[in-house]
């Protein structure tokens, strides 16, 4: 027989286990970037009402993530067909019927349903890094290139991403990281003991709300590390190029 | 009133919201881990205080017991709740009844149940709820986390009985014997006839189906009475309130108590607040409005009068029932045992454990208690 500590390991690894330590912050970094990217593509070439659409994609990011969440947690209501309320209802009044969805009380993707809102509020920031990025590219290195015969494609992958590296990389720390510690949106659209939607940062808070103190800073070691293993790294590459 | 009676001590409210004192119990854990604490705190009696016991950060109060006569005016059985090893550790103010079905004669009407009908167990309640669904309508509600586990205590309390279900604290009914596991298998059948979509709501918006009239039933404690208030509605005509079936004669209780941190920097204020809120004048303001009802049992008819008729009929049963403990509020175990039956239950209602799995997390979570 297993004695208690022994079990409590165990639980303990399947609890932080690789899987859902990792799924959701890929797809709040992977939906970040790439919907930011796209946003800040389209406003990068001079469109009409550019100013009104940057401010409109800005300003989910001025929300606090527990009010947004509040709304949130309606919207993902897991109700369907005769339940139906929030998203669902609205596929169902669409006639998408086939949309309807049990978000968040998914137990397998239930964590990937709170990315939604934490795409939804951070995709603006990454727009706005983007945008700079776009804007920091003198006109003179396009014009060069186009004189020199090369295709939109070429231009874009010799020319224009080479110089958005800098920025693409701070935007993948930032948001890695908001993305891995992500407890206050997880809190506000579900609570600390939904299953569907544990995370590393929410098992800390309910370690410490049982007064296991051992096992909650045994969870804040362990994300600290993952976290550093990202940030460190980022670090050391912006002291050596500032030296 | 607490000026009144105590003029040399001014009483400062540091509540820190946060439903279900969540957020207030890791503001007051870290207070008391650096040794800051402040005169008193209010926490749930019961077993729930044992983290602190154990921590030597709260006094006994015995002697306050003594000194304003409390003894006498509380209760044997809820003394009994609160002593730890011969010694009481706080000062409750009200007692909440936690086996309460709220339910809406509208709804059971049209599901051809007779609304005035009691019922005698949970089958007979599962029968009632499969009627309802047939009905169009939905049978029953359920909450968050506690909501599902004080479901699952009531379920448990029904099964058991109010002795089989008291020996699950002290090792005397195992929890993984066949009892248990008939109970959850009960337990598991209403989950299933449950409208899921409000498994991480509080308890309002749970509960709010059946004010509207579109569920029949609801599990909750007393102070949902303040909703149906709210919502104009009438007790005996708009909405029903009767004890889970099974759990008649048994009063699955929950109190409110203040306690006496070690090291407390104001001792004499403290003690002062707890004379107040002990007294009878304390119980009676702080009842009324609040809903809840006195742990004192020795008011008079005329005091009585001043309650609800809900509150009326709560302290008769507070009275004469049988009183057994709460584990969604912490009554009957510690937080820890309490946290980990929350995660186990709130992980069954999503479909991420069987039966099986539910009644082993607990008797894990549990197996300290009965060494």
């Amino acid at each position: 027989m297993a004695t208690k500590s022994q079990t409590r390991r165990r639980i303990q690894w399947r609890k932080i286990g690789p899987p859902i330590l990792l799924i959701s912050p890929s797809v709040i970094l992977v939906g970040t970037l790439v919907l930011g990217f796209i946003w800040a593509w389209i406003l990068e070439r001079p469109i009409k009402g550019e100013g009104f659409f940057r401010s409109i994609f800005l300003f989910p990011m001025a929300v606090s993530f527990i009010a947004s969440g509040v709304v949130w947690k309606w919207l993902l209501n897991s109700g369907v067909d005769d339940n139906a309320k929030g998203l669902n209802r609205l596929f169902q009044m669409l006639g998408l019927d086939f949309l309807q969805n049990s978000w968040t009380a998914n137990i397998t993707f239930g964590v990937v349903a709170v990315a939604i809102p934490a795409i939804w509020q951070l995709s603006g920031y990454v727009m706005a890094l983007f945008l700079a990025g776009f804007r920091g590219i003198p006109d003179e290195l396009r014009e060069a290139a186009r004189v020199d015969g090369a295709s939109e494609w070429q231009l874009y992958k010799n020319i224009i991403f080479p110089q958005l590296s800098a920025v693409a990389l701070s935007a993948v720390i930032i948001i890695g990281h908001m993305a891995m510690k992500s407890f206050d949106l997880i809190m506000a659209v579900t609570d600390q003991r939904t299953y569907s939607t544990k995370v590393p940062a929410i098992d800390m808070y309910n370690f410490m709300t049982s007064g296991d103190y051992s096992n909650a800073a045994a969870v804040g070691t362990i994300m600290l590390v993952i976290v550093a293993a990202l940030v460190v790294p980022y670090l050391i590459h912006d002291a050596k190029q500032r030296r | 009133m607490f000026d009144t009676q105590h003029p040399d001590f001014t009483f400062v409210n540091a509540a820190v919201a946060g439903g279900g004192g969540s957020q207030a119990k890791q503001k007051l854990a870290a207070d008391l881990a650096a040794q800051n604490p402040p005169d008193s705190f209010q926490a749930h009696a019961g077993a729930e205080l044992s983290d602190y016991i154990d921590a030597l950060q709260i006094e006994d109060v015995s002697y306050l017991y003594d000194k304003f006569d409390l003894r006498e005016a509380f209760p044997a059985t809820l003394i009994d709740r609160l002593t730890v090893d011969g010694k009481i550790y706080s000062v409750p103010t009200n007692v909440h009844r936690a086996n309460v079905v709220w339910a809406n004669p509208a709804v059971l009407e049209e599901a051809g149940i007779d609304p005035a009908q009691v019922l005698a167990d949970i089958d007979s309640w599962i029968a009632d709820m499969e009627k309802v669904k047939a009905a169009g309508k939905i049978p029953i509600t359920v909450g968050m986390a506690w909501t599902q586990l004080q479901l699952l205590e009531t379920v448990l309390m029904a099964e058991l009985g109010a002795d089989g279900y008291t020996g699950l604290f002290d090792g005397k009914t195992a929890w993984d014997g066949p009892e248990v596991t008939a109970a959850l298998d009960k337990f598991a059948t209403i989950i299933d006839l449950a409208d899921k979509s409000y498994l991480n709501e509080d308890w309002e918006p749970a509960l709010n189906p059946v004010l509207s009239g579109d569920a029949a039933y609801n599990v909750m404690g007393d102070w949902a009475i303040a909703a149906f208030d709210a919502a104009d509605k009438v007790y005996g005509t708009d909405y029903l309130a009767f004890p889970v079936p099974g759990t008649e004669g048994m009063f699955d209780f929950l109190a409110d108590s203040f306690t006496l941190p070690v090291g407390a920097p104001n001792v004499a204020g403290a003690e002062a607040w707890m004379e107040t809120i002990s007294s009878m004048e304390g119980q009676i303001t702080f009842n009324t409005i609040k809903g809840s009802i006195p742990a004192r049992s020795d008011l008079t008819a005329d005091d009585i009068a001043l309650f609800s008729e809900y509150q009326q009929d709560a302290m008769k049963a507070f009275a004469e029932d049988t009183i057994v403990s709460s584990i969604a509020h912490g009554a009957a175990t510690p937080v820890a045992v309490s946290n980990a039956m929350n995660d186990a239950v709130a992980k069954f209602s999503q479909g991420a454990s069987d039966v099986a799995g539910l009644q082993a997390e607990p008797t894990a979570a549990a197996a300290p208690m009965s060494n």
